[in-house]
């Protein structure tokens, strides 16, 4: 009964091939884009050390050819052409060919609760991913990086998007959330100089593992009660240096405190941040914050951005709505913090400065404002585009500055602003192109 | 007692760099409704030209081509790099901020974050990491009043700090473009339709505000002659800081507030283990904007018209 689902109704914006292939690929329901990754990713690991030989790379490319061809100029068609060959190819084929198959799978799904069809989705898409990072830790790295890059972004998304304030203080949230979550983590199961030696057996490790992640979340949470009870009284550009002040006095408070190490940092953290943790904290994350600003309490936010004084006179509790928004945007970025911390195995505080300041308001002003579509963007093509660019090492700093500043002037407010993450229009089967509505 | 003498001579040394800067950044504020975020970055490119200047005119005073008294090599630099780090900051303004006018502020700020960037990677990577030092163009004399050593570089860069803000109060209350300007804080959307344009504004707010950055990067080179392409950073962090809390608006409270900041930290650096300086110096002003959100001079949030 939803064959007849509909497709896109008005017909995109842009060239001929964007729209060609817009048209070829509408028909495809999110399914069977997610196999035809499994596709490509299965090629990969059969063939793709063989193939790479072939087209004369020296092996294969970890992130998408952009380091070799940045590197070896001559390499650029053998790396194009592998990309071609293993990435869209079999997923364009793949896709394409069994469209109505998948379509028929989709629907199918579609009639299960919508829980069971999102946790297949992103079975495939964990599968997917882990295959892909099977070929080299710097992917899986890189992959863990970008999945706390997701987090990060949407946390100060809540705060600077959807309630419209400029917080400055995100990089402190992180810097308490990963030293709450270190701290207790270093504490029970690590033999280190700190803390003595480990308290409880390595086996409950994995367990605590989340729990210590919630703690640090609550310890930023705790935390931003120091930026939000100012904001009663103060909005815009005062917040802006509240938050400032707030960012300087966690990162001084946390270079004094030597049972916390001090300026030196901790390391020796046990290695819990695998690929599947970050994977599921990451969905939990984008699950939570996405119910969060499509509840009422998210219309909220937007009131108060939009017209405080309004928002006040039609009932909306501003300071329970500012107090909500701040606190639930920090324990996320400290969560992000923790797994940060534990994805490097190391924390100090001189990470959490005004450079990262600057990285994480990029990421969201980039991707987009008031958008859930738009942080993924944003930390996704932030994160690549800095690994990607790194051989130009130090003109990365001036490119991804003047891509930004290019985003800025032709779409102010980012990349994909302002559009609802909706997963049941996600899930659902997409009509074959052939069929109309 | 000297001690305390001896601190608050540091103090207002170091105050007056971030008034400098601070001015920039209220007067831009103030007239334009935006925060310019590179202008730490401009303070460290002033210094930068200034040592630029400063070389060439020491190498040809002493190759003999001209011969110049050291003063006047001091006050050649300093004009000569007020005026070419004004075109850099009206560049910096029609590259970045004129195509933004009509776009959110946050947006705004976030290019002027990435301005900065694009302007201390360029550095880098022209001049390279290696850090460079300002030359001396004075010779240093210290001054005994009664127990608290005051060097004749702090003298001048005190009292010519505090005779350009005069200046430019001057400036801005007694000449016509000054008017213009204070016009244009009132209400932005009326000035162009008295005849005045926009762009000239800005550009004039601009040019002003990194001619007085560019005097406090070449004070900053004399007093502490180390100079690298990040030293802007913190500076221009810690000077918004100023700029905000003497109040919207208001651009001698920006003044107030920056020689304030220098004494809250060169104050608790002396009472306090140094490194406990930035935690306690913001929580002062955490406190402070927690009882005065407005800042000293600042009108409260209200609707106005270019909101």
């Amino acid at each position: 009964m939803n064959m007849q689902a509909n497709t896109n109704e008005i017909p995109p914006k842009g060239g001929s091939l964007k729209r060609l292939t817009v048209r070829w690929f509408a028909g495809v329901p999110l399914i069977g884009m997610l196999l035809g990754m499994l596709a490509a990713v299965g090629l990969e690991h059969l063939a793709g050390y063989e193939i790479a030989t072939l087209l004369g790379l020296p092996k294969i490319p970890v992130l998408f050819g952009f380091v070799i061809m940045l590197k070896k100029p001559l390499l650029i068609p053998s790396a194009v052409s592998y990309v071609l060959l293993i990435y869209a190819l079999p997923v364009g084929i793949v896709a394409l060919l069994t469209a109505s198959l998948t379509n028929r799978l989709s629907a199918a799904l579609y009639r299960l609760p919508l829980w069971v069809t999102v946790l297949i989705h992103l079975g495939l898409l964990y599968l997917g991913l882990h295959l892909w990072s099977d070929i080299s830790a710097y992917r899986v790295l890189t992959l863990k990086l970008t999945l706390i890059a997701i987090m990060l972004t949407l946390s100060v998304n809540v705060i600077n998007g959807y309630m419209g304030e400029f917080s400055c203080s995100h990089p402190g949230f992180m810097a308490l959330g990963a030293y709450g979550a270190s701290t207790i983590t270093l504490f029970l199961f690590a033999n280190d100089k700190l803390f003595g030696p480990a308290l409880l057996p390595a086996a409950l490790g994995p367990f605590v593992f989340p729990l210590a992640l919630i703690a640090g979340g609550l310890v930023a949470a705790v935390g931003a009660l120091a930026v939000a009870i100012p904001s009663f009284r103060t909005r815009g550009d005062y917040l802006a240096i509240i938050s400032l002040a707030f960012l300087f006095i966690v990162k001084s408070m946390i270079e004094n405190l030597e049972f916390v190490g001090g300026p030196r940092g901790m390391s020796s953290h046990p290695n819990y941040a695998n690929l599947p943790t970050v994977f599921l904290w990451a969905v939990a994350c984008v699950w939570i914050i996405n119910n969060f600003v499509r509840s009422i309490m998210g219309k909220a936010l937007n009131a108060v951005r939009d017209d405080e004084m309004a928002a006040d006179a039609m009932t909306v509790d501003t300071r329970k709505t500012k107090t909500v928004a701040f606190l639930f945007g920090a324990f996320w970025a400290g969560v992000a913090g923790g797994l940060f911390a534990h994805v490097l195995r190391y924390v100090n505080p001189a990470t959490f400065g005004l450079q990262k300041l600057a990285e994480i308001l990029a990421m969201v002003y980039f991707g987009g404002l008031n958008s859930v579509y738009g942080s993924i963007v944003g930390a996704v093509s932030l994160s690549l585009l800095s690994e990607a660019l790194r051989p130009l090492e130090i003109y990365k700093w001036i490119l991804i500055p003047l891509l930004l500043i290019l985003v800025m002037i032709f779409r102010p407010t980012g990349l994909i602003a302002f559009r609802e993450f909706d997963v049941k229009k996600l899930v659902q089967p997409r009509s074959h192109p052939g069929d109309e509505v | 007692m000297t001690f305390f003498f001896q601190n608050v001579v540091n103090a207002l040394q170091w105050g007056s760099f971030y008034a400098l800067i601070a001015l920039g950044y209220s007067m831009v504020y103030s007239i334009l409704m935006l925060f310019n975020f590179a202008h730490g970055d401009i303070f460290m490119v002033g210094a930068y030209i200034g040592l630029g200047v400063a070389s060439v005119l020491t190498y040809l005073s002493a190759a003999g081509t001209i011969m110049l008294p050291s003063w006047l090599i001091l006050v050649l630099t300093i004009l000569i790099a007020m005026f070419l780090t004004s075109f850099v900051g009206i560049l910096v303004e029609r590259l970045g901020y004129r195509p933004l006018r009509e776009a959110p502020r946050a947006s705004a700020a976030i290019t002027g974050l990435m301005i900065g960037i694009i302007l201390e990677t360029g550095n880098l990577a022209l001049l390279g990491a290696k850090r460079r030092s300002f030359p001396s163009l004075i010779e240093s004399t210290t001054y005994d009043l009664g127990g608290v050593f005051v060097t004749n570089k702090k003298i001048l860069i005190v009292v010519v700090s505090i005779a350009l803000m005069y200046a430019l109060h001057l400036f801005i209350s007694r000449t016509r473009w000054g008017m213009a300007m204070r016009a244009m804080a009132f209400d932005y959307v009326v000035v162009p339709l008295m005849g005045v344009s926009i762009n000239t504004i800005a550009r004039l707010t601009f040019a002003i505000g990194s001619a007085l950055a560019a005097v406090a990067g070449i004070f900053f080179g004399i007093a502490y002659p180390v100079l690298d392409p990040y030293m802007g950073i913190v500076f221009g962090w810690k000077a918004f800081v100023a700029a905000i809390l003497g109040g919207r608006g208001s651009i001698m409270g920006a003044c107030l507030a920056g020689f304030l900041l220098g004494f809250i930290e060169i104050f608790v650096a002396m009472i306090f283990p140094s490194t406990l300086r930035d935690l306690i110096a913001y929580s002062i002003i955490l406190l402070i904007l927690v009882f005065r959100p407005h800042g000293f001079f600042g009108e409260p949030y209200s609707a106005r018209l270019r909101l």
